[in-house]
């Protein structure tokens, strides 16, 4: 599975959203409903799937899918 | 005369069924909700028996999402206050909101997430903790959800009285109707403490059975052989609602609320006052605030938990408030089959003296098999009662010596 598809499942078990909700021009507040405790909880699944620390100030710059999908692409190592 | 106030919609979730109709049935059966500890390994515990909620799925009340994030109080008490709010057929449109309110107690708490979010920190870090952790573990979330559920923006909040909780949420919520303040309250107690830790805690303490070879015998409310609580869960709720919009809804009525009595024993921080006091002090303001004589109440739904000084100080309070009366009183324990659900007890047991006066017939107190000496009253002892109730009293005593005590009428007697 890529990168792409992991985040992409982790934010639909996450925020409760469908497949077809989550392009990767999606922003988690504006389009996907999440509120600050869900992007929290989201940071945390995304540190667990892919074994990495994102700190407060990286995670405060990753909004979208595609900005998650990129810092992880740009952070993790197999 | 004030604002009456009656009860117009009961929801619960017990060890005996997962709704009212079930709970209700398995208590006239005279049936026990205690077994063997199925939630977690019991090893190294002296009590591996209680009385647990089965095979209960909040599913059909709450989204998969919501439900990850609730700790299992709150998941029991949202369900049970969807089944009231649905008995008391308030999802009409024209409720105004503004009037509805909520209180709901809690003895403990999300003390399953509080276990398993340390374990968390211990295990993997401080930043591993949930972001969900401090809302889960809250004990007042279980009131907050319910109002933005139902959009209720009256007064809301929680009890924390332990074993008194929801008996002290339903003479909050009785009051603020009284006073006006709103003319809807949905009010009871959840609780879900049957966890490693919190078992523990209550072994330690020596206050529950330790009977686990015979889990269904172990709940022996004023028996000679009683020796300790069972632990139990669930959640029960009820609609409060002033008689004016109970009528103006064209709702059902199950029963008036006419009194509540609250005080403390002032004495240890788990023992009952031997003499019963305190708990006298409750019933008698109880009696009352409700205009009453002792002599008018049929029925006494008892706090009678089983252990050793309580049931015996309950009957001495009962002596006390009614003289020889007291022999005439019909009373029971429902914890004889339910095992005592801590902060949800009050308002379950409030939801069985209400359909006790509605279906005129008691349950009877399981287990019941030699009587102890000091405990010599009317108790039911395993034998139902048909009997028409036209005024009952239901009884909480909490560790910390809350007493609180709650006067139900058939709401053509009162």
């Amino acid at each position: 599975m890529s990168v792409e598809e992991k985040v992409k499942g982790i934010v639909m078990d996450k925020l409760n959203v469908t497949a077809d909700q989550i392009t990767i021009e999606a922003s988690f507040v504006e389009d996907l409903g999440a509120d600050s405790l869900d992007q929290a909880e989201l940071v945390l699944a995304l540190e667990d799937e892919f074994n990495l620390q994102i700190s407060d100030k990286d995670s405060e710059n990753i909004t979208t899918v595609g900005q998650a999908v990129n810092y992880i692409k740009a952070n993790f190592k197999e | 005369m004030g604002i009456r106030v009656v009860i117009t919609g009961m929801g619960v979730v017990t060890p005996l069924g997962n709704n009212l109709a079930d709970t209700w049935k398995n208590l006239l059966a005279g049936k026990s909700g205690v077994d063997t500890i199925s939630a977690f390994p019991t090893d190294g515990l002296s009590t591996t028996i209680a009385a647990e909620v089965k095979g209960f799925a909040p599913e059909q009340y709450i989204d998969p999402k919501t439900l990850r994030r609730m700790d299992r109080n709150e998941q029991l008490g949202l369900s049970a206050a969807q089944m009231a709010y649905d008995d008391a057929g308030l999802g009409q449109n024209n409720l105004n909101r503004d009037r509805c309110g909520v209180i709901i107690g809690s003895g403990i708490g999300g003390i399953r997430t509080f276990e398993d979010q340390h374990k968390t920190m211990l295990d993997r870090g401080a930043k591993r903790v949930s972001p969900f952790f401090i809302p889960m573990m809250i004990i007042d979330m279980c009131a907050g959800m319910t109002a933005m559920r139902f959009d209720f923006k009256g007064p809301n909040y929680a009890t924390v009285s332990a074993c008194a909780s929801s008996a002290n949420a339903i003479a909050d919520s009785f009051r603020i109707i009284q006073r006006g303040e709103a003319d809807i309250m949905m009010t009871g107690g959840a609780e879900a403490a049957i966890t490693p830790l919190s078992m523990a805690g209550f072994c330690s303490a020596r206050a529950i059975s330790r009977r686990n070879d015979e889990p269904q015998k172990a709940s022996r409310p004023f028996d000679r052989d009683r020796d300790g609580f069972v632990m139990g869960e669930g959640a029960g709720i009820l609609v409060l609602e002033s008689l004016e919009s109970a009528r103006a809804r064209g709702s059902r009525i199950y029963a008036e609320i006419i009194g509540c009595g609250m005080t403390c024993d002032a004495h240890h921080i788990t023992a009952p006052l031997p003499d019963g006091r305190g708990a006298a002090l409750a019933m008698q303001a109880a009696i009352n605030d409700a205009g009453i004589k002792p002599e008018d109440l049929d029925y006494v739904n008892s706090h009678g938990t089983a252990t050793g000084l309580g049931d015996i100080a309950e009957t001495r309070a009962l002596k006390t408030v009614f003289g020889d009366y007291a022999y005439k009183l019909a009373i029971n324990s429902t914890k004889s089959m339910t095992g005592h659900l801590l902060g949800a007890a009050g308002a379950v047991e409030s939801i069985v003296t209400i359909k006790s006066i509605q279906e005129s017939v008691l349950h009877p107190t399981i287990n019941l098999d030699n009587p102890d000496p000091d405990c010599d009253l009317d108790y039911l002892a395993n034998t139902t009662r048909k009997m028409k109730i036209n005024r009952a009293i239901s009884n909480s005593f909490g560790f910390g010596g809350h007493n609180a005590s709650l006067v139900f009428a058939d709401v053509n007697s009162s």
